[in-house]
């Protein structure tokens, strides 16, 4: 199972815990825990369902290079962080 | 005359009431976050506050117990596929896709419309909510128009509608205003558009376009609710009014100091009397010789009274957005709260003001809570 962490900044603003799920892309791992956390989509991604502008995802450590389709290939081993990007503020 | 302010700010809502003689700060909700507009919704005493979360989006919050318990409702979204117009400063670029950066304005439909909301947005969308912000719908009869992609942004990046006007005897007919792309009428609840901006002039544009209507950058305009076809518009390089419902544009000069600022507030009973908030101009965006005045017209705009009693004489440099100044159902009074967080309330038309905080977080938008 691929382990989905969340930055704990997001608990500000709404439940957001740590998740086992399936799948082999970025994409179907956020798409796995959005079915049971509908709510955080709207946090993470975009209206055209990118990863948001100020937003970044690390898997096993490497920044994702598809920020669009989330395509970035996963195992059953990865961890995934999604986190806040600083250029953000 | 009104009791309660709400103030939107870069650092939360804060909700201020009245008591004897003083305006006191009674809450503050969404400590630390950016707060870009607030609606108070008389029709069912609902206040909706939009946040826009510098990582996480934008989102809308709404509580009908004057604060004490929040819901985060929907926001607008904007369709798979919907694309901005093309950015004009790059040659052949490609149109990138659609997204809510900020609400930019919300107004409540009409007394016949309950649970109708109005949502401007950037990048230029507007959206239509007829479940009090629970779903929301884009307009697409003004998105789709082929003018839309002449739009541009006006000190943001992407066109927004900051000013919707809901004709008080007639819902169906809407009038928005647009950084930058003029003024839209419609006479049928959204179904069809009609730019009406004739008489606007840019100076930011080449002669031969100063006076094409779906460029115009009004910087906000206002609607008398007691007689609907008066406007005013305080624009980019101007003051502009309307006495007969946007068919013609007249620009009055009579604004002093400077008819340069953002915001625009109209008489509740007096539709020739109007305020303003002047800077120097658009390319030196501070008061007048450090002066923060207020001016105030009771003639339509051929002279004008420059107001100063309670307001810093030197050394300002505050600046007052196009939401951040309102007036109440009296004509009486008046608040206005700037970048530098200053907050001032006038309870006798801006005769006098008094300084309500000095130490805000940066104002973005000014209402009062009226019946």
């Amino acid at each position: 199972m691929v382990r989905v962490v969340f930055t704990a900044n997001l608990e500000r603003h709404l439940s957001c815990p740590e998740e086992s799920v399936s799948g082999t892309t970025v994409r179907e791992a956020l798409e796995a825990v959005f079915e049971t956390q509908e709510k955080l989509r709207g946090y993470i991604l975009d209206d055209q369902s990118r990863l948001r502008q100020h937003m970044v995802i690390f898997v096993d450590g490497q920044t994702i290079v598809d920020r669009v389709h989330l395509s970035d290939s996963i195992s059953p081993e990865s961890e995934i962080y999604v986190m806040q990007a600083l250029s953000g503020g | 005359m009104s009791s309660q302010v709400q103030i939107a700010t870069r650092k939360g809502l804060f909700q201020l009431e009245r008591n004897s003689d003083s305006w006191k700060i009674r809450r503050h909700d969404f400590p630390g976050e950016n707060v870009s507009m607030v609606l108070h919704d008389s029709r069912d005493n609902t206040t909706y506050a939009a946040l826009n979360h510098g990582h996480f989006g934008v989102k809308l919050h709404r509580s009908s117990d004057a604060g004490q318990n929040w819901e985060e409702c929907a926001v607008p979204v904007y369709p798979e596929g919907a694309k901005k117009a093309p950015d004009p400063f790059t040659e052949n670029a490609e149109p990138k896709p659609a997204s809510l950066s900020e609400i930019w304005s919300l107004e409540p439909g009409g007394i016949d419309q309950p649970n109708r909301l109005w949502c401007g947005t950037i990048p230029g969308g507007l959206f239509r909510s007829d479940d009090r912000g629970s779903s929301w719908q884009l307009v697409d009869s003004l998105w789709d128009l082929p003018e839309r992609l002449k739009w541009f942004g006006g000190g943001k990046d992407d066109p927004g509608i900051h000013s919707i006007c809901v004709h008080p005897q007639n819902s169906r007919n809407i009038a928005v205003a647009i950084s930058c792309g003029g003024v839209w009428v419609t006479e049928d609840d959204g179904t069809s558009w009609t730019c009406k901006a004739d008489g606007l002039r840019a100076e930011y544009m080449p002669p031969d376009l100063a006076h094409d209507p779906n460029i115009q950058d009004a910087h906000r305009m206002v609607q008398s609710p007691t007689q609907p076809d008066h406007f005013w518009i305080q624009h980019h390089n101007g003051v502009f009014k309307t006495t007969d419902g946007a068919q013609s544009w007249q620009e009055v000069t009579g604004i002093q100091p400077s008819v340069f600022g953002f915001a625009v507030a109209v008489h509740p009973q007096r539709p020739e009397t109007a305020w303003f908030v002047p800077g120097v101009k658009d390319e030196c965006r501070i008061p007048v010789e450090g002066r923060f005045v207020i001016a105030r017209t009771t003639d339509g705009g051929v002279t004008s009274e420059v107001l100063s009693n309670g307001l810093p004489g030197e050394h300002s440099y505050d600046i007052v957005y196009r939401h951040a100044l309102d007036i109440d159902e009296t004509g009486d009074c008046l608040a206005v709260g700037s970048t530098t967080g200053n907050f001032w309330i006038t309870e006798d038309g801006g005769d006098s003001w008094q300084t309500v905080s000095t130490s805000l977080p940066p104002i973005y938008c000014v209402r009062f809570v009226k019946s």
